[in-house]
């Protein structure tokens, strides 16, 4: 059968997701492009596609996860992937073996994949540099969560249109958030303007050389903002002497119904889970902002998907995207 | 055919006209009209053919079949042997499938590999009454036992030339490619 594609990838896509770290422009609008086509599997009464049958991925997660990891597994199984979870206290983990053992081990087992969680940074690309498979960073440390991030940037696209040139206020505990971490990669390599908000004790050393505003108040912060990205303080921090309290904190970071409709109207507002009810977001009700918390679950599943469809769909650590002249030519 | 000559066109406007209006009429005479008919494009030569030929039906019959398109990209039984991957397409299936008599419409019918992944895809999308295929050109070669329901013309063509099929209205044309100059691919 004749090859009846242009043969015109584009640079190739690179076996891992590690980091959104020197990823382009044009890689990250073609991901999300590939995401828009796989949010329809969702719609279908069959709702699997049979891209990656007969391969394997391994979630293997050092650190608790409900919504990534359950994210990763359903998009995998939609692209008709086998799909193995390993959680560290139910293995050899707790026997002592080595990271590093574990995941040769695991792919000796057969994968073809593997989504890592860990606690310490750059433990994925530890983990890409020992095996052979393809490695996603699902979270690494303090470090980073690209696909976190790529679905944020999905979810402001569907919601706002387009990314570039909106003003992003990330509020919260920026230094220990490899989400942030993440986001302002991404969100700088489409053109945002990005404002971060947050009391100084949890912004990051070398923060002036960020392509970021800084604010400490709220108020100025979101100000005007038609993206507000509240990140979860995660509540080991209050104990840890970076905030007085955690109701100090709420008070002068909460994000409440009063304080959005007063300076930010018009602005999506995410999360990237679990939300701390009356810390980050106060009250039970939510806001009439557009507050796209769900959706980006929903999204997250098929962001999910094009990422594994690109690094695992074509053959072997090979795969790249081509994004041009498909032409179905009746094949 | 003239072997100084790579390229042949076999059909021009008028003719690939009086084509779909024949094949637009064999729907209708098969199906017994327009009711519960749904056309279905394979994406992307497929899709502005069901949308002419959904333009016919409605102006012969006064109504209007709904039109869809699908990427079958996913559904191929290549794609884990290739180094580069498609660009994936939005399928948009405007209405439900369950119950209808589904016209899938490509350009160019082939190996019929193509098929094979839209009837899959139709599946997983629900549960049609049946599926019907139509072609513009059948240009033979098959691989699986597929066959098509309505022809526009059947093309004998050795197994490496390139049919190319042009939509454009006005200026629609079917074109016969042999590979040592049309080979643009390669």
């Amino acid at each position: 059968m004749p090859e009846r594609l242009m043969p015109t990838p584009l640079p190739a896509f690179g076996p891992h997701l590690l980091s959104l770290s020197g990823m382009t422009q044009e890689r990250i609008v073609g991901i999300l492009d590939a995401a828009e086509a796989f949010l329809d599997v969702g719609q279908q009464s069959v709702k699997k596609v049979p891209v990656l049958r007969g391969k394997t991925l391994v979630n293997l997660f050092y650190e608790s996860s409900t919504r990534t990891r359950s994210s990763f597994e359903i998009a995998a199984k939609r692209l008709s992937a086998d799909v193995i979870n390993v959680t560290p206290s139910q293995s050899s983990v707790t026997k002592g073996e080595s990271l590093s053992d574990t995941v040769k081990t695991i792919e000796a087992l057969g994968a073809d994949g593997i989504v890592i969680r860990h606690a310490s940074s750059g433990a994925a690309e530890f983990v890409a540099e020992r095996v052979e498979c393809h490695v996603v960073n699902g979270g690494d440390g303090c470090h980073e969560h690209p696909t976190q991030a790529l679905l944020d940037l999905f979810t402001i696209r569907k919601k706002k249109g387009r990314v570039a040139g909106l003003t992003v206020a990330i509020v919260g505990d920026i230094l220990h958030s490899r989400v942030a971490r993440s986001n302002i990669l991404g969100l700088s390599a489409l053109g945002a303007k990005i404002r971060l908000v947050a009391p100084p004790t949890l912004l990051p050393r070398g923060i002036d050389r960020w392509p970021v505003t800084v604010y400490d108040r709220l108020d100025r912060g979101i100000d005007g903002a038609d993206v507000v990205m509240a990140l979860r303080l995660q509540l080991e921090r209050a104990s840890g002497g970076y905030i007085p309290s955690l109701a100090e904190y709420s008070r002068l970071y909460g994000l409440s119904r009063e304080v959005l409709e007063r300076h930010a109207p018009q602005a999506v507002v995410l999360h990237p889970g679990p939300v701390n009810r009356g810390v980050e977001i106060s009250g039970e009700e939510l806001f009439c902002n557009d507050v796209a918390i769900l959706d980006q679950v929903e999204y997250g599943v098929a962001v999910r998907m094009a990422v594994l469809y690109l690094l695992m769909g074509g053959r072997g650590e090979e795969s790249s995207l081509l994004a041009a002249g498909s032409r179905g030519e009746g094949l | 055919m003239n072997p100084a000559d790579p390229s042949r066109q076999l059909l021009d406007p008028p003719r690939v006209d009086r084509i779909l209006r024949r094949m637009a009429h064999e729907i209708l005479e098969k199906n017994q009209g327009p009711a519960g008919l749904y056309l279905v494009g394979i994406l992307q030569g497929g899709e502005p053919l069901a949308k002419r030929l959904a333009d016919l039906i409605e102006s012969f019959e006064g109504i209007r079949p709904p039109a869809g398109a699908l990427d079958v990209t996913l559904y191929r039984d290549d794609l884990s042997g290739r180094e580069a991957l498609p660009l994936l397409r939005q399928s948009h299936l405007p209405l439900s499938i369950d119950g209808k008599k589904i016209v899938l419409v490509d350009d160019v019918l082939f190996t019929g590999r193509t098929v094979r992944a839209a009837m899959d895809f139709l599946v997983d999308f629900g549960r049609p009454a049946r599926i019907m295929l139509a072609v513009l050109v059948d240009r033979g070669h098959r691989e699986l036992p597929i066959r098509a329901d309505f022809v526009g013309k059947n093309i004998p063509t050795a197994h490496d030339e390139r049919v190319l099929v042009d939509l454009a209205p006005g200026a629609e044309s079917v074109t016969v490619v042999r590979p040592s100059q049309g080979d643009l691919h390669a």
